[in-house]
Order: C-alpha cells, then structure tokens, then sequence
C-alpha cells in the first residue's frame, strides 16, 4: 500500500549511489574473472588437477558477491535487505550440499577405519 | 501490489463502494473480509475432508470391508490428506494471518491488498480444481505426497494424478503470493513503537510461518515441474530406467514436506499463545523464549527431512545425522510446552471453550510429540515407518494439535469478527464431544501400528489383533461427527444471532481489543503508539490488569465512517480474481495434452494472454485515489 | 492511513512522509517484496541447479555435455554437446546487460540533474540503457535460442536423456526469467516514451534492476557448475 514514490534518498536508511567510475570498473572486474574462468578450462592440466573445481567456483563465488553488492546495492542499503537476502541463500546452499552429500556427490573422508 | 501509473488527481466525495452484496465479497481487498472468506471456505474443505475419513474409517470399521474398492480407497485417502493439509489447515491458518496480522501490528491493512484477495481467490479455485475430479471417481489416488516413480504416467496413466499435479502447483502460488506480502506487511506496517519483541506471539509465530513457506514452496515446486514435465512432455526426471533415482523425488518433497507441517503446526502454537494468557490473566511465560524456539523450529525444520525415509536405506551417516537433528528439534518443541504450563500456573484460570481447546491442544500435542520423539529414532522407526503409528502420530498433533488451536483461535477471536459470542453451551459440547472422539479415534492406533498395520491399506484380513482397534476408532470417527457438528451449528446460529460482543470481551492484552467489534474498515481511527508487549495491561502492582469491556456501556457508541475520519481507504477491484481465474485456464490446458496437441496449446495461450492481461489492468490501476 | 491521522512519531526509525503511508523502516514495500521473492528464488533455482549435479553422469546413454559418445545400437557418432565458445559470448552479454541496467537505474534517478557534456548525456538516458539492458538480454535469449535449437540438432532432446531434461529444465527456466525480465523492461520503456521516467520511479526502476541482477546471478553459478565444470 506504500505507493509513495519518492526517489530513495529521505529515510532512515544510507543513501550513498556509486558512480560511473564504479560501474565500468565493477564490469571490467567481471569480464576479467570471466575471462579467466573460460581460459582456465581449456588448460588440460589444469582441468585435470584438483584446484580446478574449487578454482572455478570460487572465483564464481566472487562475480556473485561483485554484482549482489555492487549492482543489487546491497553494500549500499539497508541492512535489512542483506538479512533478507543471505538467509535463504544459507538455507538454500545448505540445501544443495545435503542433497549432494546423500546422493553420494559428496563425500568426506571421516577417518575411522571403516 | 502498487500502482505503477500517475495517480489520478484526487476528487471529492466519491460514492463509497456498496459493503453488501456479491460484487462487494468478489472485489474485497479488505483483509478481515479476506479472513472472512478464508475461514469459511476451509471450514467447508474441512467438512469435506471429513467425509472423506469417515467414509474410510466406515470402510476400515471391519476386516476385508466391502465398502468402497481399492482404486476408490486410495483416492480418498488421498483425498483426505490433501484437503486436510491444503484446502482446510493452511487456509484457516490463513483466516487468521489475514484477521490478525494487521489489526496486532496497528495497520490498516497488510502491504499489498490486492494480492492478498488474489491469494484467496487463486486457493479456492485450486481447491474447486482438485476436489471436483472425487465426483467422478477420478481423483489423485497416489498419496497427498504422490511419491514418483508411481506418481509417473508409467504406473498412473490415466489423469487422476494430473489434477494432483496441476492443483498443487496453483495452490503453491496462493501460499507463496501470501508469504511476500505477510513477510513486507510484518517488516515494515507495525506501529510505532512495537519493536519485533513487542509483538504479539501469534504475529511472530506468523512470522516464522512465512519465511518457512516462501523458502520450502519452491522446492516443491521444483519436484512438481518434473513430475509435470515427465507426465506431459515425456522428460526423464523421475524415469528409472533413463537412469533417474528413485529418491529424488522423496528428498525434494520431504524438504518441502517437513518445512510444511511447521507451517502446519506454528500459527496454531501462535493463537495458544496469545489465548492462554488472556484466559489465565498472566503474561506469557518466557515470551523471548518462546520467540528464539519458534525461530529455532524453522531453522531446524529445514535440516530433518530424510527422517521421513529412514526405511529407503541412505546408510548409517544420512541415518543418524537425521535422527540427531530430528531429536533436537524437539527441544525448543517441548520448551514451549512448559512455557504454556508456566504461564497458567499461578495465574486466575478462566475456563472458556477457547481456553479448553488452548489446553487441550498443549496435552494433545505432547502426546504426539512423544511418538514423534519415538519416530526420531532411525531404527525404532523402522518398525514405526507406513504404519498406523505414524498415523496416530500425526493425527494427535494435527487435530490435537492444529485442528484444536485453531478451534481455540475461532472461540476467541469469533467476537472480534463478528460482533457477537459463540455460545459457550454449544461450544462446550463442541469441546468435550471431539476431545473424547479425537482420543478414541487416534490412541488405538499407536497399538494396531506396533502390531503391524499397515498404512493405505484398504483392506485388512482378520486374526492380526486389528480388529479391535479399528472398531474403536471408526467408533471415534462418529462421535467427531458429532463434536464437529456441534461446533458448525455453533458458528452457523451465533454469526448473526450470538450474545453481542463489545471490543474486549476477554479483556485481553493486545491491539485487537483496542478497537469495536467487528472492526470497522480502515480498523484503527489513529494508528497506535505501542509502549509495551500488553498495551491494554496495566502491569503495576495492586491495579486491575485490565478493563474488561461490556457490551453496554459501548451501545450507544457511534463509529466513525473512513470518510469522516479523512482515511483513505482502497479500492476494490476484480481484477485480483480475473488474474486467478486466467491461471487456471492456463493449467487446465495441459489436461489436454493426451488427447490434443492443439487443444492444450490454445488453451494455455488463451489462459496466459488472459491472465498477463488481467496482470496489467491490475498494476496500472491505481490501489488509491490520491490528493 | 494519511499523515495527518497518524501520530508523529518521533522515534528513530519510522516515519509519515507528506501525503504517503506510514512505515515502520521507511522502506518501501515493494523494494522488501522483491528481496523476499529473490530469496525464495534461491530456493528453487537451488532445487534445479540440485537435481542437475545429482544426475550429472547417471544417464546411461548420451549425448553428454563434455565427451563424446558413439551409440552402441546405430553406430552414430555423437559430440560433446556443449558449446563453451558460444556460451561464453552469451555469458557476457548478459553480464553487460546488468551494467546497462544499473546505468539504466541511474539515468533515472539523476534524470533533473544538468548534463553538461556529451558523455553526460549519454549516461543521462534512461530509454538509452532500458533498451541497451532490454536488447542484451534478447540478446542472451537468442543465444539460448541458438544453443537449444543446435542441441536438437544434434541429437539432444528435453527427452533424450537425463541430461536432456535436467539441461533443458534448468536453462529453459533461467531463460523464462530472462523472458519476463524483458517484457517487464519493455514495459517500463513503455512509461519512460509515455510519460517519462524520474526520480520518483526510481523504485520502479530499482526492483527490476534488482530481478535483473539476480537473474545474471543465478546465470553465473549456471555457466560454472553446467558449463565448466566437468
């Protein structure tokens, strides 16, 4: 029922917009990783080796962080919108490691001889 | 949902919408009207649900009964199910989310009022969709849980199953369209001064509800597209021998299904809440606590799901890890339990219907949850699993539990909504009618279960020690008939002709009872500056807690219209339910996917175009008319 | 619930603006609605995303996505189906997409500030990077057009394996998102040549930014665990 549209900017919350400078290094920032992303995956060697998963999903990790903070504004806004947001992006990573796990994509090695 | 378009410059005295007739129930924004709808439609479901066990437990009443076949039996416990969790539970779950929410908070409304009355229509005509194939004989027959691979054209190929499919799916946009605007209404409508710890434990128990409902609906969503998929586009999901697993379909109901049935049980812990108090003239005991255990219970409820598939053999690891969470989930459960003690104990018990159903819900429930802390165990469970334990399980806090708070819920709140008392006679046989029938229903089960029989059976053979039980609960069935009976006639005579009720009867804590009852429609004359969690209490020593009103002294009263008040009030609109009846079209095209290509084709583009259309008009109409 | 009923409130938090509704945070509804719905889109592009790594490598007969299978039965030959040259093109272009969205966003809110230069203005125009965000994401569908439509071709269906389905469902729902997300920037469009867009559309502006973004996200944890990840 708030149809009030007045620009963001009065309210309690910190109104700080990032400006062109920050948008075209944040795109740059983002073809660079893309970049390497795809390059990584033509290097056999490094396809077959064991850094390449945990390579590739952390530096996806980091593209999602890049524009969720910087595009979706969330390091700008009102901390609400970062309870709101990373909540179900716990349970929802949770989720998808537990169903990894019993579906056996997954596993960790517990050590106890058996 | 706000309006995308300039508003209209604001011009004077406009008529104000007639609050009678059908047109006005059809275009309602109103959220009391909304709960209004809410409950009645799942009182009506709950009936027919009803029916539904009663025509099973007649059929169960002896060995190798005769009464229905087997194809008829598993289409009504299915049925059953169904109705019970989707078309009567949650929406008078949702009658009360809609009455309360706004009126707890100190708002007006709830944050998109128009999606609100969109929520309602789009459930009723799901469950007009789902329910009407019971006619035919042609109703979904594989479980409420419709587990695949059976659930597959493979092994179901005619269309029962498809209404299941389909009708979930647009049941699922009711809840979840309800979650976002609870959720921002929640956030963002309550008044000044009521900080999240000054709320009331029904709105916070709501609260929790919402998020749970906004996060496990997708997943079954998920589980539904593919059944979907596999059903009319021949896809593989769930195709063994393409490969698929027959678990995945089990895994990602039971993320949605656990999640559920804390949607199914909270808002019930909510109304015990706010109705023991009240009755027992004694805060809550523990309020933080009872806030942090809801919170906890939701978080939680998303990590226990396998502990439905102890028996499909995930290995000893799934097992326990499951088993462990599922036992500490039971903590901050049974915490509440001792918090509802705690605050009846020393305090001045009233003893309403509203309060003996309140109570009766804290015993119930506890004995469910003891065979439910039973079930938690992975290999005790592998006796309990597709038995009748696990029915007397979930009935004891399903219809201990759920069905008794909610019942509490309607005693209290019926004065509130209407105006006028439900009468305390009625309600008593009410009461102690479906306690002893509940009982006798459900404790024999816990026997025939450990005894071995099975669940979804339609028929048992004689010499298993079943009988007896079976006699007693199909015995129970009747005399719930009965209770319930007293309850509807109840809520049917006292509507219009109950003892008139003033604004606090019950002389309660919270901003409900600030204003006349019923309400009228902009709910508050000035939105309220709150100063504690008992606004209406007066918590110093040696004082009166509260002024309990009568109806007298209120009589003469005059209440203002929003007009003479300068509050502007929405607008009514169709287009909520225009856009919901577009939806259905749209899904009901792919019935005819079997037997037209063509046909379900245009049908789901007529249904699409309709309700994008209707979607428009919707977002460019404004909710206000602004000055 | 004008602000003229409403008692001032002199705590911190909320407030009554002139002429609009109170709010317990002054934030608007809107904006708290689409987090929310973003934060249940999590959940069920998790529960796709879920299902594809669970069957990845269980279909017993190809195609595949990253090595080449020969049909026992027909002899026929088949490639690894995924095209990373091609989607990788597609990749940026709908990361280029949120750029023109967020400078789509900001236009619109500095839309009455003056624009001394040229560059000024170009970054100043709304219907400028609405069409820029709006045709790079047709663009993107394109793409996914050609990548689906190739597939068939070579032998791949929504129904030809697990992995046709899981593939197809998982792309196939992003790209739906993307769809709407184009019609809705269509729209906006729409008012910006009707009436214009300014500052007080912002929101308006800003929640679809925001599903926009989102939908980029989901994409990029796509493109890693289906594209590269072998």
């Amino acid at each position: 029922m708030a149809d009030h549209a007045h620009a963001p900017g009065h309210g309690a919350h910190d109104e700080h917009h990032p400006g062109w400078s920050t948008y075209w290094k944040v795109a740059l920032f983002l073809t660079i990783i893309t970049v390497v992303e795809v390059w990584a995956y033509y290097i056999p060697a490094l396809v077959e080796s064991a850094i390449f998963v945990p390579a590739l999903l952390i530096m996806s990790a980091v593209k999602f962080v890049t524009v969720v903070a910087f595009y979706m504004h969330l390091k700008y806004d009102h901390k609400l919108f970062r309870a709101l947001f990373t909540g179900p992006l716990i349970i929802a990573s949770l989720t998808l490691i537990g169903l990894l796990f019993l579906f056996s994509k997954l596993s960790v090695r517990l050590g106890l001889g058996g | 949902m706000a309006t995308i378009a300039a508003a209209p410059p604001y011009t004077q005295t406009k008529p104000v919408p007639a609050q009678t007739g059908l047109w006005s129930w059809l275009t309602t924004v109103d959220h009391k009207r909304i709960g209004a709808l809410y409950l009645i439609s799942g009182l009506f479901f709950f009936i027919f649900g009803g029916l539904e066990a009663a025509i099973i437990r007649a059929q169960l009443a002896t060995p190798n009964g005769r009464l229905v076949t087997a194809d008829m039996y598993n289409q009504l416990f299915t049925m059953h199910g169904t109705t019970m969790i989707f078309l009567a539970v949650m929406p008078m779950s949702a009658a009360f989310f809609n009455f309360l929410i706004p009126l707890q908070i100190g708002a007006r409304d709830v944050a998109f009022p128009r999606l609100n009355a969109f929520s309602y229509w789009i459930y009723l005509l799901g469950g007009i969709f789902i329910t009407a194939p019971i006619f035919l004989w042609m109703a979904p027959d594989g479980g409420w849980f419709g587990y695949a691979p059976l659930s597959t054209k493979a092994y179901s190929p005619q269309h029962n199953m498809d209404f299941w499919v389909l009708g979930l799916q647009i049941l699922g946009i009711s809840s979840l369209a309800a979650g976002f605007n609870f959720i921002t209404t929640i956030i963002n409508m309550r008044a000044p001064g009521m900080s999240l710890m000054r709320m009331p434990i029904f709105t916070w128990m709501s609260f929790v509800v919402q998020f749970l409902v906004v996060l496990a609906f997708p997943v079954i969503t998920v589980a539904l597209v593919f059944l979907q998929f596999d059903r009319f586009f021949g896809t593989n999901f769930y195709t063994i021998a393409k490969g698929a697993d027959p678990l995945l379909w089990q895994h990602l109901f039971w993320v949605f299904g656990h999640p559920e049935v804390y949607i199914l049980i909270l808002p019930a812990f909510g109304l015990v809440s706010e109705v023991l108090p009240t009755f027992s003239k004694k805060p809550l005991f523990g309020y933080p606590v009872m806030v942090y255990s809801g919170i906890l219970i939701g978080f939680l409820g998303f990590g226990v799901w396998a502990h439905h598939m102890f028996s499909v053999g995930m290995g000893p690891i799934a097992d326990a890890v499951f088993s462990l969470a599922t036992m500490l989930i039971a903590i901050p459960t049974g915490v509440k339990i001792f918090n509802w003690m705690a605050t009846m104990w020393g305090g001045t018990i009233r003893f309403t219907v509203a309060m003996k159903f309140a109570i009766a819900l804290v015993a119930m429930f506890t004995i469910g949850g003891i065979s439910g802390v039973m079930h938690s165990s992975a290999p005790a469970d592998l006796q309990q699993t597709d038995t009748y334990f696990v029915v007397a399980h979930f009935h004891y806090v399903l219809y201990g539990g759920s069905i008794f708070g909610l019942f509490a819920g309607i005693y209290y709140y019926f004065p509130k909504v209407t105006g006028r008392f439900l009468s305390e006679k009625l309600g008593n046989w009410h009461f102690w009618i479906s306690l002893v029938g509940m009982n006798l229903t459900f404790f024999p089960m816990h026997f025939s279960g450990l005894l071995g029989m099975p669940r979804r059976y339609y028929q048992y053979d004689a010499g298993q020690g079943f009988e007896i039980f079976n006699l007693m609960s199909t015995a129970g069935t009747a005399i719930l008939i009965v209770g319930t009976l007293f309850g509807l006639i109840n809520v049917i005579k006292s509507w219009k002709g109950g003892a008139p009720a003033s604004s606090n009867p019950w002389g309660a804590a919270t901003l409900e009872w600030t204003i006349p009852s019923p309400p009228p429609d902009y709910n508050f004359a000035e939105i309220p500056t709150v100063k504690s969690r008992y606004p209406l209490w007066n918590m110093a020593d040696g004082e009166p807690l509260v002024h309990e009103t009568t109806h007298a002294e209120e009589a003469g009263r005059r209440i203002p219209t929003s007009q003479e008040l300068g509050i502007v009030m929405p607008n009514p609109s169709i287009w909520p339910l225009i856009t919901a009846a577009g939806l259905l079209v749209m899904f009901c095209g792919l019935l005819f996917m079997d037997s037209s290509v063509p046909t379900a084709v245009g049908v789901m583009l007529l249904g699409t175009v309709w309700w994008v259309g209707a979607l428009y008009k919707w977002l460019l109409t404004p909710l206000e008319d602004h000055h | 619930m004008t602000a003229s009923t409403a008692p001032t409130a002199a705590h911190g938090d909320g407030h009554a603006h002139g002429g609009g509704h109170y709010t317990t945070l002054g934030l608007d509804h809107r904006k708290i609605a689409i987090w929310t719905f973003i934060g249940s889109e999590c959940m069920l592009f998790a529960s796709l995303i879920s299902t594809y790594l669970i069957y990845k490598g269980r279909s017993p007969e190809g195609p595949f996505p990253h090595t080449a299978w020969t049909n026992p039965a027909t002899g026929e030959v088949f490639k690894p189906i995924l095209n990373i040259p091609v989607t990788s093109a597609s990749t940026f272009v709908l990361l280029m997409s949120s750029l023109a969205m967020v400078l789509a966003l900001a236009a619109v809110q500095n839309r009455h500030t003056p624009k001394h230069t040229l560059g000024d203005r170009i970054l100043g125009s709304s219907k400028l990077w609405l069409w820029a965000t709006a045709l790079l994401g047709l663009g993107f569908l394109m793409f996914q057009a050609y990548e689906f439509t190739s597939f068939i071709h070579e032998g791949l269906t929504i129904r030809t394996n697990l992995f046709g389905s899981s593939f197809f469902t998982l792309t196939g729902f992003h790209g739906a998102h993307v769809t709407a997300g184009v019609i809705w920037l269509l729209t906006l469009l729409a008012i910006d040549y009707k009436r214009g867009l300014g500052p007080q559309d912002a929101l308006l502006v800003d929640i679809a930014a925001l599903y926009w973004h989102f939908v980029d996200v989901v994409w990029i944890v796509i493109f890693t665990l289906v594209y590269l990840i072998q």
